[in-house]
């Protein structure tokens, strides 16, 4: 069993997230990493949209939106190769995206019109089998067993494809959450797990949750390798996923990859946070925010100035526009197809 | 044809089905190496390798949601419970996530979750129970108990080839008590149809597993006293062969569903909901029930006998509608 698991020392681990520029030496190329940025963008842009189709009435039920942690959706997805297979939760819009689901589809799914699932279920629980994205649920820690399941059809083929899914930081406190991680690490299966530690599980502070320091000392208890990251650097979370799927693939097994950050917004749309979290914390995370340090880092490299920023994101408005539009006009959901599907045959 | 016991049919079953399609495979808890707590797959890690035949650590939860994640990727997973009660550790995985992803996404997960069911064996509280209402009530999920060797082999097969999660109830106490001569050739028992498995023209009995057995004993014993029970064996409880129990309930006028379960909730109220919704103007008297007490399954012998149906019980609840 390999013994990788790497544990930040303590205070850095209390100082969390740092604020620094992200790390050299990572192998992508100077329009790779705009790529990224504009992912980062389009994930922000696509729920700040759904944020206001919401206080319209337009987008029902929850909105449960990722700001501040999209480095995190984005920077892992990216990570993946062709045939991958995974499985967002609820704030992994920006894995959908970068994934290849197109900004409409994720407007109309927001708006319980017929595309994608026929209004049959809300937010990210939807899926396509030939793009290899699973739905997500609502239990929490049941994906984690399904998406071993994922991985282990695939060695079971001989196919050299990964499975990856994430959990927030409640979420491993489930028993279930545990036996997906343990099948996934006593069959060595291509599976990649993060822990999206955004320290919030609606209202309950990770340190209710779990003693440890960093989540992915959990690892150890399953013998394979664990990492802590800085959730709110894109690059070293494209990193840490790029190393985690290589050994995957290579048949080294699973990963558990745990990205600190933290939850800028409510647990949903209705919901306000300033209740429950201390208010520093907001303060001394919006300094943190990925994109901001992400366009430093890539304007300090030359990679983009000003103008071309601008351009970027009136690009991004006008897509959401686009796709806006597309959704509006999809019908919704009619009711006579209501009991269809529950079977093959019906 | 070969004489084969119940569990040796249900062995057989699920050994063609590995051997005609590579995507079947095996998955639960010392199935490999020690051939299961029963032994029905004795034999099928020498036979198919490590790989198909998967011992898992003691953890029902990741058993079922492997074998979905499975099923969506290409395979088609069996997957054992080593005593049914334990299903109850992976309920939601099956009625959340199982059930509902054909129609919450259109994706089909075709796997069986098999294993022992039932008592009469003095197994206790949890080794003994019934767990079908748990899941009757859960639509997308599909579920069958066979009665005889025959059905057995046969709804194994047909479960491992269905496009749809199927619950596969094996009885213990029919496992090495009894046998049957099968063909040769491949054969499925369908899904959704029931089987008459007596015919007779006062009373019908529905029923389904080892109390179709029950109530064959107990029709010998009123055929004697002039009284000629109906026996339907259902073989698969979701979806529920309406057809059938309406066709002899009509015939009939007379209704008894008899089940191993529990009475209270137990699927023998549906039954007796959809006759009286559909049939009620056949009825000649009350839709009885005969089925296990509102306990759990008591250990002691004199305490099961009380507690679950058998023949007597069966012959008085007979007599009493015939009178009514």
């Amino acid at each position: 069993m390999p013994s990788t698991t790497r544990r930040p020392g303590r205070a850095a681990a209390r100082a969390g997230a740092g604020e620094g520029a992200p790390a050299a030496g990572d192998g992508l190329s100077g329009p790779q990493k705009l790529e990224l940025l504009y992912w980062l963008k389009l994930n922000r842009a696509l729920e700040t949209r759904l944020a206001s189709l919401f206080k319209q009435g337009k987008v029902l039920g929850g909105l449960y939106r990722s700001l501040g942690q999209e480095a995190i959706s984005v920077g892992s997805a990216y990570a993946l190769g062709p045939g991958d297979w995974y499985a967002p939760v609820i704030r992994n819009m920006g894995t959908c995206l970068v994934r290849g689901i197109p900004p409409r589809v994720l407007m109309a799914q927001y708006m319980a019109r017929s595309i994608p699932v026929g209004g049959r279920d809300n937010a990210l629980h939807f899926g396509f089998l030939d793009q290899g994205m699973v739905s997500t649920i609502s239990p929490l820690g049941g994906l984690v067993s399904v998406m071993a399941g994922v991985a282990l059809a695939f060695k079971m083929r001989g196919e050299k494809k990964v499975a990856m899914t994430y959990s927030g930081d409640g979420q491993t406190s489930t028993g279930a959450w545990h036996e997906g991680v343990n099948f996934a690490a006593v069959q060595s299966l291509p599976f990649v797990l993060f822990i999206e530690n955004n320290q919030w599980a609606y209202s309950t502070p990770v340190s209710r949750q779990c003693r440890l320091e960093n989540l992915s000392g959990k690892a150890a208890a399953y013998g394979i390798p664990g990492e802590t990251v800085d959730g709110n650097d894109v690059l070293a979370v494209y990193e840490a996923t790029r190393r985690a799927v290589d050994r995957a693939r290579g048949g080294g097994g699973a990963t558990l990859i745990e990205a600190k950050t933290f939850r800028r917004l409510g647990h949903s749309e209705h919901d306000d946070p300033r209740r429950y979290v201390p208010a520093e914390m907001f303060a001394e995370w919006e300094k943190k925010d990925p994109i901001d340090r992400w366009v430093k880092a890539l304007s300090a490299a030359g990679l983009i100035a000003g103008p071309a920023i601008g351009e970027m994101e009136r690009r991004i408005e006008s897509e959401l526009d686009e796709a806006q539009a597309w959704a509006e006009a999809c019908p919704p959901p009619d009711p006579a197809t209501l009991t269809q599907g529950v079977y093959a045959e019906a | 044809m070969a004489v084969l016991t119940y569990l040796e049919a249900i062995r057989q079953g699920m050994w063609e089905e590995m051997e005609k399609d590579e995507r079947v495979f095996l998955l639960g808890e010392d199935i490999g190496a020690y051939g299961g707590a029963f032994k029905v797959t004795a034999g099928f890690l020498d036979r198919f390798g490590a790989s198909r035949v998967i011992d898992t650590p003691i953890a029902e939860a990741a058993i079922v949601g492997a074998a979905m994640g499975a099923a969506l990727n290409g395979m088609r997973p069996v997957a054992e419970m080593q005593f049914i009660d334990f299903i109850s550790c992976a309920f939601e995985q099956l009625t959340n996530m199982v059930a509902s992803t054909r129609w919450r996404w259109g994706a089909s997960v075709p796997m069986v979750v098999r294993g022992p069911c039932g008592g009469g064996v003095h197994g206790g509280p949890f080794h003994s129970q019934n767990m079908e209402a748990y899941f009757f009530h859960t639509p997308g999920l599909k579920i069958v108990e066979p009665a005889t060797a025959y059905d057995a082999k046969g709804l194994i097969k047909a479960a491992i080839r269905d496009d749809d999660p199927v619950l596969y109830f094996e009885h213990k106490y029919l496992y090495r008590r009894i046998k049957e001569d099968l063909p040769d050739h491949d054969y499925v028992v369908p899904i959704g149809k029931a089987a008459l498995r007596r015919e007779g023209g006062d009373v019908t009995v529905v029923t389904y597993g080892s109390m179709v057995h029950t109530a064959l004993e107990s029709a010998k014993a009123l055929e004697e006293a002039g009284v000629q029970i109906e026996v339907i064996d259902l073989r698969t409880l979701l979806p529920l062969d309406e057809e059938a129990i309406l066709a002899s309930a009509a015939k009939t006028g007379k209704v008894v569903v008899l089940h191993e379960d529990r009475r209270r909730g137990g699927i023998g109220g549906e039954i007796a909901a959809i006759i009286a919704e559909k049939a009620f103007e056949y009825l000649d008297g009350p839709i009885v029930r005969v089925a296990s007490l509102d306990t759990p399954v008591p250990y002691s012998p004199p305490l099961e006998e009380a507690y679950m149906p058998n023949a007597d019980k069966l012959t008085r609840a007979v007599k009493d509608l015939v009178a009514y």
